[in-house]
């Protein structure tokens, strides 16, 4: 396994990546434990996420997959040339259900619920950056109805509609210029939309080039959060500004872009099992995210400019006994961000991801889950240089320095099947 | 299965302990260089008190650049640093107790215009009896510094002078620096500017010294020009004292007057046809005023002393101007047969030494609400300020007292920069800064900032000087501050941080007073 590790590593030497923006790949116990591989791999319920076609591969008739995780992100942030310093600790709970039912040989049907998206973010208010972000919270919640069918015995595809829930609520100071400020709290906004509705798709195929060998690529749609009607409301407002920020509503759009993956496991013996995954993850849907008032306020214009990315993922499973199944992983996840738009409301830049857990089998029936994420970020020096100061009217504001994250989350889960 | 969950369990409580460190601490690489900042001293005038907005007042003497400074020097081993003490300005009016109208300038959007904030000021007198490390008199020109008694000239002083004779250098000495910054000097130039170049009266022309030779500091006006050569003289006294101990420092050269906006924010031509009541007035204007008055100044040789006005651009305004030539008796003259003896000996007397203003001219920032008004102590017919009855000297800068100005300053930034060398000390050329200001200054987070004043609420967020015109506002004291920075880092190999001015207010506006 060693050896695995430190040939992938050889070969990946020169991407230097991480999967950044506000993708959270944590779908899942065991296959997180192996490097949130999953597109070729058929171990559980989880399949439904990873590749819906897989679904047709369980052994079992029925299979039940539970999880949740713990995601603690923490990022730090100086500027030497303003000698400025800042922290923000977050806690995030990525959770997935999973069911699946055999209907008969060739057709299964299954549930999945999970959340790839989210953001939690909250920098201390009023803290230098709070032009472009105190905090920010966004969530959404995948429902997917999933079927499969078996074609033959080697071959099967899968899929299902994605139905979204999202929400998302952001508060950022209107400028960093205290111009606009009321007794030292700067000026800031709130924008809150809850129950987002959106939807979109998930489609999968497997193959069984051999007992051994097993080849799976699935693609997730785009999909797009329309918020529509949310609540924008303004705070510490200066009374010589209060006519015209006036609590209002506001449109926004937030792409959650689409994915593809391709992959393959190998099954060396009873005992061993290895996966790769490559995602390919079209980030450059996001261009800017612009958000509109309804109370002639003018729009807000804040450039984005993510670019595709890709994700290189390996992983491992142990099977020592009939009880016991240990995993590992590790992943190359590079940052949509590009130079001169890294904004702490997502401060993600490449990383490494190192991934860890086990299956405590209890019974034929029930087995509990761990699993364990470390996600090593180097630290970098970049900047947002597009914040449009609107207190003033030429030059864009430039807001940077040294950032450095580090992301652990730990995860339990249970698997049940018969 | 027990260890291995144990094993599992301390490696999840080993990676959630493991903090997110930075290769170096934010101020890994500060260092104080060759300077030393335990005890730093500044001496100055206004600039260097934090004075804005027309006064010094509690939370805006925080904002000072010394204060700025040596919160950076902080950080590499400076000491503490005191400043006068403004706790008896309990709501931050600023001004004097007992003179109403003298706190600190706000833009009220009411009226939208630049007003003392209401308010009864409550700064007293009352001696404070002690040195600081904020050495800055509002008010104090080079030869002030070394004055003793100056308490009785200058109330700034009065309130923290150690005692009746002290004068602000020794006091300053008191607090033994080992690092100065010395900006004084504005005023030997900036009193007579800002005066328009005329006396106490508004009216009688203030002495140029380097005109007169004058070389006694003791028996010049409150708003002459110093003398270049006392100027160097005292200069250099100060600079010998500062460095009697060998600390180090950093001295600052004069702002050129036409960089700040006191003197560019009112235009010289702001008579628009509108304003002056249309064509049909401004023909009256040019047949009972404006014409003969032309024909008197061509006839002498000055045919573009005034001018018809026009009623298809705006108009330059009527000045009095102390350097002209006296027309008065040729005026009275030309004009007795169409008025008759006695209007035309009071045209003569008002119109001698008029002319219209030109593009070289500079108007003070007050003149604004002086242009267009009634003057009550005009004659009836020719008393509109500006229109038919000449602004008095003290409103305009003229091109000639401009020439003075910019003479003195030059020489007495010369003799900075002379001395400042043989002392081997740091010199922040403000002039070439300020200049800046001038077409908009970019700082290191790109943000652009001017001298643009009252150019409508759209840029009242990029300006970095104060409602009084002369001042910076607490902005403007970070950018001048960083500048200072930047040029302490180069001169003693100092690696200190800058501040980021985009985070310090700028003007106050309120929604009324």
């Amino acid at each position: 396994m060693r050896k695995l590790f430190s040939l992938s590593l050889l070969t990946l030497a020169t991407a230097s990546m991480f999967a950044g923006g506000y993708r959270v790949s944590i779908q899942g116990q065991k296959q997180l434990a192996m490097g949130h591989t999953g597109v070729a791999v058929v171990n559980s319920a989880e399949v439904a996420f990873f590749n819906p076609a897989g679904m047709s591969f369980l052994d079992k008739k029925f299979n039940l997959s539970v999880g949740g995780n713990a995601l603690l992100a923490k990022t730090r942030f100086q500027s030497s040339q303003f000698n400025q310093t800042a922290a923000t600790d977050n806690l995030g709970t990525p959770f997935s259900l999973y069911a699946t039912y055999k209907i008969n040989d060739w057709v299964s049907a299954g549930l999945a619920v999970y959340t790839p998206y989210g953001s939690s973010v909250a920098w201390d208010q009023d803290w230098v950056g709070a032009h472009l972000v105190n905090n920010i919270d966004l969530a959404a919640i995948f429902i997917q109805p999933t079927v499969s069918f078996k074609v033959g015995d080697v071959f099967s595809i899968g899929g299902g509609p994605i139905f979204v829930q999202g929400s998302v609520n952001f508060n950022r100071n209107l400028t960093p210029n205290p111009v606009l400020s009321n007794n030292g709290s700067g000026t800031d906004v709130t924008l809150d939309a809850t129950g987002i509705s959106a939807s979109g798709y998930n489609l999968g195929m497997m193959f069984k080039l051999s007992n051994k060998v097993t080849l799976g690529m699935d693609y997730r749609s785009e999909i797009i959060m329309e918020a529509r009607g949310g609540s924008a409301t303004f705070a510490d407002v200066p009374t010589i500004a209060a006519a015209s920020f006036t609590n209002t509503t506001f449109s926004a759009d937030l792409p959650l872009p689409a994915e593809f993956t391709t992959g393959i496991s190998y099954k060396a013996s009873d005992k061993w099992l290895f996966a790769f995954d490559y995602n390919y993850t079209k980030w450059s849907v996001y261009q800017s995210l612009d958000v509109q008032f309804n109370n002639g306020l003018p729009t807000s214009i804040n450039p984005r400019n993510y670019k595709d990315v890709s994700c290189y993922r390996f992983g491992a499973q142990y099977k020592a006994s009939d009880k016991f199944t240990v995993r590992g992983g590790y992943y190359i996840d590079e940052s949509p961000v590009q130079r001169g738009y890294f904004a702490p409301e997502t401060p993600r830049n490449d990383s490494v991801g190192y991934t860890g857990g086990f299956t405590y089998q209890v019974n034929s029936r029930l087995g509990i889950d761990m699993s364990f994420l470390y996600l090593h970020f180097d630290e970098v020096n970049n900047s947002y240089d597009y914040f449009d100061d609107p207190t003033t009217t030429n030059g864009l504001t430039s807001f940077g320095g040294t950032y450095k994250s580090s992301v652990f989350s730990p995860g339990i889960g249970i698997t049940y099947g018969f | 299965m027990k260890n291995k969950f144990i094993i599992v369990a301390a490696l999840a409580i080993g990676f959630a302990g493991c903090e997110p460190e930075f290769e170096n601490e934010v101020n890994a690489a500060y260092s104080s260089g060759e300077a030393d900042f335990t005890r730093y001293v500044a001496v100055g005038n206004s600039l260097t008190a934090g004075y804005m907005d027309g006064t010094v007042c509690r939370v805006g003497q925080t904002y000072s650049y010394p204060n700025l400074l040596a919160q950076q020097f902080a950080l590499v081993g400076g000491g503490e640093f005191t400043q006068p003490s403004y706790a008896d300005d309990v709501n931050n009016l600023g001004g004097f107790a007992g003179t109403p109208g003298s706190t600190r300038l706000i833009i009220d959007a009411s009226q939208s215009r630049p007003e003392p904030i209401a308010g009864t000021p409550t700064i007293t007198l009352t001696p404070q009896a002690k040195a600081y490390n904020n050495m800055g008199v509002p008010g104090a020109k080079s030869f002030h510094l070394g004055f003793a008694g100056y308490g009785a000239l200058n109330p700034y002083f009065a309130r923290h002078a150690t005692t009746p004779t002290a004068t602000v250098l020794a006091d300053a000495m008191t607090k033994n620096p080992t690092f100065f910054t010395n900006w004084i000097g504005s005023n030997d130039v900036l009193a007579y500017a800002t005066a328009g170049g005329a006396q106490a009266n508004g009216v009688t022309p203030a002495a140029d010294h380097n005109a007169t030779g004058n070389l006694n500091p003791a028996t010049y006006g409150m708003n002459d020009i110093t003398n270049s050569t006392v100027f160097a003289s005292v200069y250099t006294n100060i600079i010998n004292t500062l460095t009697i101990n060998g600390s180090k420092g950093l001295v600052c050269t004069i702002p050129s007057v036409t960089s700040i906006p006191y003197f560019t924010t009112v235009p010289f031509a702001p008579l628009s046809p509108t304003a002056l009541g249309g064509a049909a007035n401004i023909n009256t204007l040019n047949a009972q005023l404006y014409g003969p008055l032309d024909a008197v100044f061509t006839a002498l040789g000055e045919p573009n002393r005034i001018n018809p006005l026009t009623a298809t651009a705006a108009n330059p305004i009527l000045i009095n101007d102390a350097d002209a030539t006296d027309r008065s008796a040729q005026i009275t003259g030309a004009l007795t047969p169409s008025l008759g003896a006695p209007t035309a000996a009071a045209f003569g007397a008002v119109f001698g030494k008029a002319r219209q203003a030109t593009s070289a001219d500079l108007v003070v920032l007050p003149a604004s609400s002086v242009i267009g008004s009634t003057n009550s102590a005009a004659p009836a017919g020719i008393n509109i300020n500006g229109v038919t009855f000449p602004m008095a000297n003290k409103w305009v800068l003229t091109a000639t007292e401009k020439a003075r100005v910019a003479s003195a300053t030059a020489a007495y930034n010369t003799s900075i920069i002379a001395i400042a060398a043989t002392k081997n000390l740091a010199v922040a050329d403000m002039n070439a800064i300020m200049n800046k200001l001038v077409n908009g200054l970019q700082i290191e987070t790109n943000s652009i900032y001017t001298a643009n004043y009252f150019s409508g609420s759209s840029t009242e967020g990029q300006v970095l000087f104060s409602l009084d015109g002369v001042h910076p506002n607490a902005r403007g004291y970070a950018v001048i501050a960083n500048e200072i920075i930047k040029v302490i880092n180069s001169k003693f190999k100092s690696n200190l941080p800058l501040h980021n001015p985009t985070y310090f207010p700028g003007i106050s506006i309120l929604p009324t007073n």
